[in-house]
């Protein structure tokens, strides 16, 4: 009887290590992009564009609502239950929350640095905006517009992954992500509705579908690239295009329900 | 009194399981960056996932303080030398469990981690109860022992299969793996627990120490493979829902509570097959280890 009781104590010992061993964090170096040849400015007189609409066929998807309840602040900022925003569909017929950008195609250059910083507010207890784009590198400020906690948890696959909090009305975070990655899910586990994407992209050829589902990509140069629309919940799709120089092209993306 | 307090200590435990399968369905494993304050605090507000992850947090330090007393009591008052490795291994258990509670959080919730802390909770669930069985009149009284020494290969089998039940469905809510190993090992499991209670009760029916766990432990197991079915049917139910729903709240932290008392059952049949099962004449067979399981 001792015997077996020393035993599974050991047993326990032995199942501590081995189910808990891997507790290293792969640390992913927030390493610096590659360098790229010098910046040089893009040639306006003969940028191309890329403009197009991201359709939406099929079944409209209902909205579905979200329970407050559990935090009283969220719920009071509220005069009507929110919907989530994972699947909006525009009246005219186009699909919000899409990620256009151009994957690939690009020449091997460094493009002018984004001078402006990114706001991802947390307000009523959503994600202000749902969606955002960033350059690699640039400057991210969040902040808490809520009378109460949030959490601020991106899980990365590529870039580092954190977790911060952030207090009522507190201090603004400026973050950035090093490395290009489309997307990068945001999430909030004391309001686990709150849910937000933001794609890093090494050059500025990127755009977040609005109200009217269009995008605009401009000041490319001559050359074919392959555009990728992505979806949090109808995935990526890509199309090729090309385009010389001072030309725009429409490329159109549909997603089916 | 002691035994008073250790099945306090195994129900706390229990409550503290409960605790954190809530955790874990509600998402809310990250709801607090911080360890060992929450918000750089010892009492947050308690709103959304804070309140579970906190409401957790608070639990488990009862219960952690609750093991030291119970370590240290067994330690003054009981002769029997391997109950008292037992109350301070269960020491032990819980304090390398928030410390594996304090890292998964720090770490953001490494795959090993997680699991490891939800097989720890389970095996030291059991241990509190294996104590307070041990600490109890009716283990005192005792009982005949029995012809039976092909049993104590089960009694070790339906345990064991048990817990790496337990571990499939961490993995599974850990994302680690799919659903689908915890639901194929699931007859196995099953099927290695009716065996053993079978062969219990149909050799050995007269025999109350044998009998009555054998029978609790049928009865949890088959109320257990239901509220599985029950989960994941709510789980599948709520795929599309915007953050998680209480339905598959419920059903899934009913699902590991369940899990633990079937793991604790398992091993409390074990234990009883292994103190009267055996040749009647010899010394009874003890195992050398227990196998250290996935
Ligand atoms: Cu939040």
């Amino acid at each position: 009887m001792k015997k077996f009781w020393i035993s599974l104590g050991v047993a326990a010992a032995l199942m501590l290590n081995g189910c808990g061993g891997g507790e290293k964090k792969e640390e992913k170096k927030a390493e610096a992009p590659a360098a790229a040849p010098a910046a040089a400015p893009v040639d306006d007189a003969n940028a191309a564009t890329v403009t197009g609409k991201v359709a939406f066929s099929g079944a409209k998807p209902t909205a579905k609502t979200i329970s407050m309840e559990a935090t009283p602040a969220c719920a009071r900022a509220h005069s009507t239950p929110q919907k989530s925003e994972e699947a909006v569909v525009n009246d005219n017929g186009t699909l919000r929350y899409t990620f256009v950008w151009v994957k690939a195609g690009l020449p091997d250059r460094q493009w002018p640095a984004a001078s402006n910083t990114v706001a991802l507010d947390q307000s009523g207890c959503m994600y202000r905006p749902h969606m955002l784009g960033v350059r690699a590198g640039q400057d991210i400020e969040v902040t808490n517009s809520d009378p109460t906690n949030h959490n601020i948890h991106p899980l990365p696959k590529v870039n580092r992954e954190w977790n911060e909090s952030q207090p009522p009305k507190g201090d603004k975070k400026i973050k950035q992500f090093a490395r290009e990655e489309v997307m990068i899910p945001v999430k909030c586990n004391v309001h686990p509705w709150m849910k937000s994407y933001i794609g890093v992209v090494n050059h500025p050829f990127f755009a977040v579908t609005g109200e009217d589902g269009a995008f605009t990509l401009k000041g490319l140069p001559p050359g074919e690239y392959t555009i990728e629309a992505w979806h949090e919940k109808y995935g990526a799709m890509e199309q090729k295009v090309k385009v010389e120089a001072k030309e725009s092209k429409a490329v159109d993306f549909e997603f089916k329900g | 009194m002691l035994h008073r307090f250790s099945v306090l200590v195994a129900c706390s435990t229990l409550l503290l399981v409960v605790a954190g399968a809530l955790v874990t369905s509600n998402d809310a494993g990250l709801s607090v960056p911080d360890w060992p304050l929450s918000y750089g605090q010892l009492m947050p507000k308690m709103e959304g996932g804070i309140f579970w992850e906190h409401g957790h947090r608070m639990v488990a330090t009862t219960v952690g303080f609750l093991t030291l007393i119970l370590a240290v009591w067994i330690a003054r008052v009981e002769t029997r030398p391997w109950l008292r490795i037992l109350g301070w291994s269960a020491l032990g258990a819980v304090v390398a469990q928030g410390l594996l509670g304090g890292i998964t959080v720090l770490l953001l919730q490494p795959k090993p981690v997680s699991i490891g802390h939800a097989c720890l909770a389970e095996l030291f669930f059991s241990t509190t109860v294996a104590i307070a069985w041990f600490t109890s009149p009716a283990w005192r009284r005792g009982g005949p022992n029995v012809e039976d020494p092909g049993l104590h290969r089960l009694a070790l089998a339906a345990p064991v299969s048990v817990f790496i039940q337990l571990a499939l469905g961490a993995a599974a809510r850990h994302k680690a793996l799919g659903a689908l190993a915890h639901i194929a090992w699931a007859p196995v499991t099953t099927g290695m627990v009716l065996w053993l209670v079978t062969r219990i009760l149909m050799r050995h029916s007269g025999h109350g120490q044998l009998r009555t766990p054998a029978l609790a432990l049928v009865t949890i197991t088959f109320a257990q493979v239901f509220l599985g079915i029950a989960a994941y049917m709510s789980r599948i139910a709520t795929v599309d829902a915007p953050q998680p729903m209480k339905v598959m709240v419920v059903f899934t932290s009913a699902h590991v509570a369940l899990g633990a008392m079937t793991l604790a059952c398992s091993i409390l049949t074990g234990i009883q097959v292994f103190r009267y099962a055996g040749r009647v004449s010899a010394c009874p067979t003890i195992p050398e280890a227990l196998p250290a399981n996935s």
